[in-house]
């Protein structure tokens, strides 16, 4: 409770709304000690007194009462009406609630019929029928304000009933032969008064704004009564001639509204922890750049050249270090594997090269990624988003969340063409046809008109393949393309991957954390471990003779097909959190060949020959890894 | 799509009834004789008791209910003692007021709600998002007729560019721009309300969007920032957005009540309310029912937009 106090008290508008909100409640509190003149007492000699008149500051209305009182003591009816229809409402839609949700079946079927019929009726439009049965009037118009607004506190705690009536305290409750008055009262009340009382902060300011409009209809409070509503109705007529006296009570009506919405939305945003965690921050176009160290020179090693990437998250005041320093190279018509377990920092990396990491939080600090060696990191979104797709294009994991789910697959085709150079409607259709061709959908004709979610994942898959190859591009990253498919179309999509990185000299980048797959497709393979490579060489190499012990692991992850009884072997604990790395090598807590110097000073990529280790106690030395 | 628009039609149906059937229960509060209450405290006994026997009220309350439903299926909704007239003949010539504020209100709060949250979203924490939301809270705090009576005085009286009230000039052509011209002040004043709450509900569903991978690809396909949030994310977030139109339409269908009053627009609201004051109990009925009917149809509008947009919908 009082952490929640902390989290509303940091809104600073909360807060404002909170004080301006109790400082009114406390005015309403205390006029009737306040030496106000009598409120109802006319007096026509002094009819629409202006604003700032002696004996009158706020001035008159139309029968000479003073404005000031008037003012004080409709806040404090209007007040008190608003809460009563919200606590009227509250009470008899939570009770409606929990006997439909507790109950369930037949009950629950009933009432939440009866429920949606109200709900189908315009708002106000119900009010006014009660209004017109039961006649006009302040407490009238209470009712109606409050009925009207039953149904919504009804169906909202009915839907946290239902979650609480199958949990294990209510089950036990019942097993120990509580009644159900019983259960509901001491086991399902407690938990459903905090929601009530939430929802009732977000609707207490409507039934003031609602009470007031029944008033200012003139179906609420009666003259000579009069709350703010009233207020304003009355001063209606004078409006031109003396507008003071319609703007006092409408400005009233303004602040209390609004600095009940302000405290509502800070209980709302307090209660949310997607906000807490600031999980509901957009993405920008492309990733904030912040490096501060010099940037790399260009090697000219590949194509595409990762040097020393460094991508961190930053999350309020911790930095996870996702990606921390990692070069990469890759030449057209190569395949690089890059493999590791979840967490790894290989989807990041793999973003990073376009911007695409999702910023806020994701921050690229230092490195650099070079495009026929010109440096990308820190480039203009225009420049990026010229290369997206045309000179770099990627293939995502499941190609279900991946692809727009509400446009058809041929639409997403051609936009992707689009983007990058005019076509007309019929020459986008034919090479959208083309592409679902090459990637060989079958009746490529008739799929153009689908949406993802009619294709098999497979299909959709190779959708998403066709997309990545719509502009031609040099470089393909396919960030863990096949992890969502079962095996036998894992194998189709990989062979498709490997004839067109023959027949049109693609550089893949192919990211997964299975190494018959690396096997498969790669020329060769960089394994990561958090946030850097640890091991790199020629596939066959490396799978022959793994240096670091955590490829060695990770390959003895791998079930092979006639091996026997080979003992497969999980690798013991999680890969440390990026934000906490150890001193020394990352691993050194799993591994089973770790010596004290592991724990000790940066470990360094060793390299000999095409070979590369980043460890000093490898499972088979690296000189004789390399030969 | 005609056997969803069909489906969706029938299963109107119990809603319609049930809404016959709340106005009727609440009339059936009325307390004390209803042919008096029609009539008013001055009608002579036979008169009272002639109507009685005219609407059936000498039956049980389901008997009742009946003949008053057969009625109103037969376009027979009664007649309004106060005004001396078939209670349709009112209804329809005022709600075609309404439709016409309603209706431009809608289009407005809906456009601008819709574009204010988008644009709040793509500037997440920037100056145009901290300004939108403040101005969207301030116009979900305001008490729509209060608004309104600030324009009147300050755009009619002050500025003198919009007329005071009413739907058409006193004198003069009751052509289009006249109309328009009357139109402007009340249909803002009505949809500033609808606009806040639409332009909340569209920025949080953006931001909700706008964190998918869909829109990662749209990106690493290349597109520009204008298509990834204006076609991409806010197709998304229109599934979310458009059920938030229809209650919106609801509020600002019977919100309008309000607004006639203020600006002496000549619609069913203001209808309600004299007749509410003048205890014209049919008048109510017939106006209630009619506007919950219509606004019942208006979603089933609602869910076939919906169903067009999401193909995820089975039609």
């Amino acid at each position: 409770m009082m952490a929640f106090l902390k989290l509303l008290a940091r809104n600073r508008l909360a807060l404002a709304g909170g004080i301006v909100l109790s400082f009114v409640v406390l005015l309403a509190l205390i006029t009737p000690l306040l030496p106000l003149a009598e409120p109802n007492v006319t007096n026509t000699a002094a009819r629409f007194q202006k604003l700032f008149t002696e004996g009158a500051l706020l001035g008159t209305d139309h029968l000479g009462r003073d404005l000031l009182s008037r003012l004080m003591w409709g806040t404090r009816l209007s007040l008190a009406v608003g809460f009563a229809a919200a606590v009227v409402a509250a009470t008899l839609g939570a009770a409606i609630g929990i006997v439909a949700g507790f109950y369930g079946g037949r009950t629950d079927n009933l009432i939440m019929r009866g429920v949606d019929m109200l709900m189908a009726f315009p708002y106000i439009l119900l009010a006014l029928a009660i209004v017109a049965a039961l006649g006009p009037g302040l407490f009238n118009a209470l009712i109606a304000v409050a009925a009207v607004n039953v149904p919504f506190f009804a169906r909202n705690i009915r839907g946290i009933t239902v979650g609480i009536a199958h949990k294990e305290f209510v089950d036990a409750a019942r097993l120990a032969g509580l009644s159900n008055t019983r259960i509901i009262l001491t086991e399902i009340l407690p938990n459903v008064i905090p929601v009530i009382v939430i929802a009732m902060s977000t609707t207490i300011g409507w039934m003031i704004l609602e009470t007031a409009g029944l008033s200012f209809l003139g179906l609420g409070s009666q003259p000579p009564q009069a709350d703010l509503g009233s207020m304003l109705g009355e001063a209606r007529s004078a409006l031109i001639t003396n507008p003071h006296t319609s703007v006092v009570p409408g400005i009233m009506i303004l602040i209390i509204v609004m600095s009940i919405n302000l405290l509502g939305d800070g209980v709302r945003d307090a209660l949310d922890p997607r906000l807490k965690s600031g999980a509901l921050s957009r993405p920008m176009a492309s990733t904030m750049v912040r490096r501060k160290d010099p940037v790399p020179q260009a090697e000219g090693k590949g194509l595409l050249e990762v040097q020393e990437l460094q991508t961190q998250f930053h999350v309020k005041d911790r930095v996870y270090r996702a990606v921390g320093g990692v070069s990469l190279h890759v030449k057209p018509g190569e395949c690089l594997g890059v493999i590791g377990e979840s967490g790894s920092g290989k989807s990041v990396t793999a973003l990073s090269v376009m911007g695409l990491v999702a910023s806020p939080p994701g921050v690229i600090t230092g490195g650099a990624v070079r495009y026929d060696g010109e440096d990308l990191i820190g480039a203009p979104y225009r420049k990026l988003r010229e290369m997206r797709g045309r000179n770099v294009a990627y293939i995502f994991q499941d190609p279900l969340a991946t692809l727009h789910p509400l446009y058809k697959v041929g639409d997403q085709l051609i936009e992707a063409i689009r983007a990058h150079r005019p076509i007309s409607k019929s020459e986008g259709q034919a090479r959208a046809i083309e592409l679902l061709k090459a990637v060989r959908i079958p009746n490529a004709e008739k799929r153009i008109t689908d949406y993802p979610h009619e294709m098999s994942g497979g299909m959709r898959q190779r959708v998403g393949i066709a997309m990545a190859l719509a502009n031609d591009p040099d470089i393909i990253i396919a960030d863990e393309p096949t992890t969502a498919l079962d095996v036998t179309v894992q194998a189709q999509i990989l062979s498709l991957l490997d004839d067109l990185r023959r027949s049109r000299g693609l550089a893949i980048v192919f990211i997964t954390h299975d190494f018959g797959v690396v096997g498969q497709l790669c020329d060769r393979v960089a394994v990561m471990y958090a946030g850097r490579i640890v091991e790199e060489g020629p596939t066959q190499s490396v799978l022959e003779t793994p240096t670091h012990p955590y490829t060695a692991r990770l390959m003895a992850c791998v079930p092979e097909l006639g091996e026997g009884k080979r003992r497969l072997e999980a690798i013991p604990g999680l890969p440390p959190v990026v934000d906490k790395l150890p001193a020394g090598c990352a691993f050194a807590d799993r591994c089973d060949r770790v010596q004290a110097d592991c724990r000790q000073g940066e470990i360094d990529l060793e390299r000999e020959g095409a070979r590369a280790v980043r460890c000093i106690h490898p499972v088979t030395p690296l000189k004789e890894a390399a030969e | 799509m005609g056997r969803y628009i069909l489906g969706r039609l029938i299963s109107a149906i119990p809603v319609l009834l049930g809404i016959t059937v709340i106005v009727f229960l609440i009339m059936a509060l009325i307390p004390g004789d209803p042919a008096t209450a029609i009539l008013g405290s001055y009608a002579t006994p036979e008169n009272v008791e002639k109507l009685n026997r005219d609407l059936g009220l000498d039956k049980p309350l389901v008997a009742q209910y009946f003949i008053w439903l057969g009625n109103m299926l037969q376009g027979d909704f009664g007649t309004s003692f106060s005004l001396n007239r078939p209670v349709i003949d009112e209804v329809l010539e005022r709600f075609n007021g309404t439709l016409i504020l309603a209706g431009t209100s809608f289009v407005i709060c809906s456009v601008l709600g819709i574009m204010a949250g988008v644009i709040s979203a793509a500037n997440q924490y920037g100056w145009a998002d901290k300004g939108i939301t403040f101005v969207v809270l301030l116009g979900i705090s305001i008490p729509s007729f209060f608004l309104g009576m600030m324009m009147i005085l300050f755009f009619s009286v002050n500025l003198r560019i919009f007329p005071v009230s009413g739907m058409w000039p006193i004198y003069g052509t009751r052509d289009i721009w006249a109309l328009l011209n009357h139109l402007v002040l009340p249909a803002s004043a009505l949809a500033v309300v609808a606009t806040g709450v639409i332009a909340r509900l569209s920025r949080s569903a953006m931001l909700e969007v706008l964190r998918q991978d869909f829109i990662r690809t749209a990106r690493a396909k290349g597109v520009n920032e204008r298509g990834v949030i204006w076609r991409h994310a806010l197709k998304a977030a229109m599934v979310s957005i458009i059920p938030v139109l229809g209650i919106q339409a609801g509020f600002v269908l019977s919100g309008a009540v309000y607004i006639e009053i203020v600006f002496q627009w000549p619609g069913v609201g203001r209808m309600l309310v004299d007749a509410i004051l003048k205890r014209d109990i049919l008048l109510v009925q017939g106006g209630v029912v009619f506007v919950a009917a219509c606004y019942v149809l208006f979603n089933i509008v609602v869910d076939v937009a919906q169903s067009l947009l999401d193909p995820r919908i089975k039609t």
